[in-house]
């Protein structure tokens, strides 16, 4: 009963997010107007959302490492891995949407000077880690319970890198970035609804995930009840 | 509060004891942050700035703690101390507090050695990077103490325990050469004993779910 | 098309790459799972039957 009522969330999850994320492209695309005469700017529309979604599911992970340390119930292990799963690949989407972004602005493929991208390369090492943990501990509570702190761990170093590649910027190169592009109340709108279509299909891809990964416990247990 | 503080202090008194003894971890600490500082020599082109050598130290510092924790839970976990004191009835966040006050001691004995290393090889010791150097060992060997205390768990912990480390250390390296180089060390001062106080309340906190089975 | 524009076609197209990509992995998963089934059930079919 419950898995049927999980995979509606999914099923409704991807609808909402087919809706949004059409709709919001269509905007950016169509309705809200250029930057500065930049059309590359339209990448805007994807980078920033799916950035923040990325962010989110770090946080929904780190949310559900908090919940399996406080009340030891085995299922949060496999939700805070999932959604660190999906952070990962938003993260990755991220970097390379901003690479792109980054060789059309500035002719090359990497920048040092683009905070958000950096912060993603330390947050995409933290996780390979993460995950490097999970696959050399054996399986367990000691294991879920290790990898949660891990992923505490991350929420915390968050902020904390975005600090230290800030200050970073100082003495490495003097010279700070100021692009300040001019908001209108249309791309903000157009921007909000490519959010809420971002973080919808992060959603629903968890949940497809979790019922993946529930399925194939389940089958499991089915093969050893049965053997 | 004073029964805490004791069995910290047993705590740090056993580990500095053993090394006493052994004498295993800091003899190989000063010789691998002593030869790290003449390799460097080499790898640095011949009219590089000060600004890489004091890059360079902060390398080598890292990577001699690195040395330092992955010895430090490898000896707890092939003689089984580890289980010893699980069983001992102390607070499990006086381990952590035991073994990080240690590790300090061993790196600041390491960069008693260092840093006039460095000042004879390279550039003069100001007190900002004294004072960098000392508030990076305490976040070291806190965050450092809880990840090797995860790796001990793992199948290949010595590799495991700088992966874990690295992406967690960019904060203290980007604190410390600030504090080096910058017009305004204060700010990363500052900023170092904010990473301090964040990840050592974390580690004091989560240690006891690390280490339990 | 101006290459500011492709460059977005570019990034946009990352997204779309990705998800499909998700779904061949999703497919090999659900045909795994398909699979296990049928081995399941036909050794809960034998069982039941004698």
């Amino acid at each position: 009963m419950s898995t049927s009522l999980r995979n509606n969330g999914a099923a409704l999850l991807s609808l909402l997010a087919a809706a949004l994320l059409v709709a919001g492209f269509a905007l950016a695309f169509f309705w809200a107007p250029e930057a500065q005469g930049d059309p590359a700017f339209r990448i805007f529309y994807l980078h920033v959302p799916v950035a923040l979604t990325a962010y989110a599911a770090f946080g929904w992970g780190g949310w559900k490492a908090l919940r399996l340390l406080w009340t030891r119930d085995d299922r949060y292990d496999l939700e805070s891995y999932v959604a660190i799963h999906m952070g990962v690949i938003f993260g990755l989407l991220t970097l390379v949407t901003g690479s792109v972004w980054a060789r059309y602005t500035w002719g090359v493929w990497w920048t040092w000077d683009e905070r958000q991208l950096v912060l993603f390369l330390v947050l995409f090492l933290f996780y390979s880690a993460y995950f490097m943990l999970r696959f050399s501990t054996p399986a367990g509570p000691r294991r879920a319970r290790t990898s949660a702190v891990y992923a505490l761990f991350g929420v915390a170093l968050i902020p904390v890198s975005f600090l230290a590649i800030r200050l970073a910027e100082r003495y490495i190169h003097p010279v700070v970035l100021t692009r300040d592009p001019k908001i209108e109340s249309e791309m903000l709108l157009s921007f909000f609804v490519c959010l809420g279509g971002t973080l919808a299909l992060g959603g629903a891809l968890y949940l497809v995930e979790l019922a993946g990964k529930r399925a194939d416990a389940r089958l499991r247990e089915l093969r050893e009840l049965l053997a | 509060m004073t029964a805490y503080l004791s069995d910290v202090a047993a705590l740090t008194r056993k580990d500095l004891l053993v090394e006493l003894r052994s004498r295993d971890t800091v003899p190989a600490m000063l010789l691998f942050v002593v030869g790290g500082l003449v390799v460097f020599h080499f790898a640095l082109a011949e009219d590089s700035s000060r600004l890489a050598s004091a890059g360079m130290l902060w390398i080598a510092l890292l990577f001699t703690a690195l040395l330092a924790l992955v010895r430090s839970f490898v000896a707890e976990r092939d003689e089984a101390v580890i289980d010893g004191l699980l069983l001992a009835p102390c607070d499990r966040s006086a381990i952590w507090l035991g073994k990080t006050l240690s590790v300090v001691a061993f790196l600041a004995l390491a960069e008693l050695v260092a840093l006039p290393a460095f000042a004879l090889f390279y550039e003069p010791v100001t007190w900002e990077l004294v004072a960098g150097v000392a508030l990076a060992n305490i976040g070291i060997a806190a965050v450092g103490t809880l990840l090797g205390a995860m790796a001990a768990a793992a199948r290949a912990r010595e590799l495991l325990l700088p992966l874990l480390f690295m992406p967690l250390a960019i904060p203290l390296i980007v604190g410390g050469v600030g504090a080096t180089l910058a017009e305004d060390p204060g700010r990363y001062l500052g900023f170092l004993a904010l990473y301090d106080l964040i990840f050592a309340i974390l580690s004091w906190a989560s240690f006891e779910y690390v280490v339990t089975e | 098309m101006s290459t500011g524009e492709k460059y977005v076609a570019a990034a946009y197209l990352v997204l779309f790459g990705t998800l499909l990509l998700y779904m061949a992995l999703i497919a090999l998963k659900v045909g795994r799972i398909q699979r296990e089934l049928d081995e399941l059930t036909r050794t809960a079919r034998e069982r039941a039957g004698g």
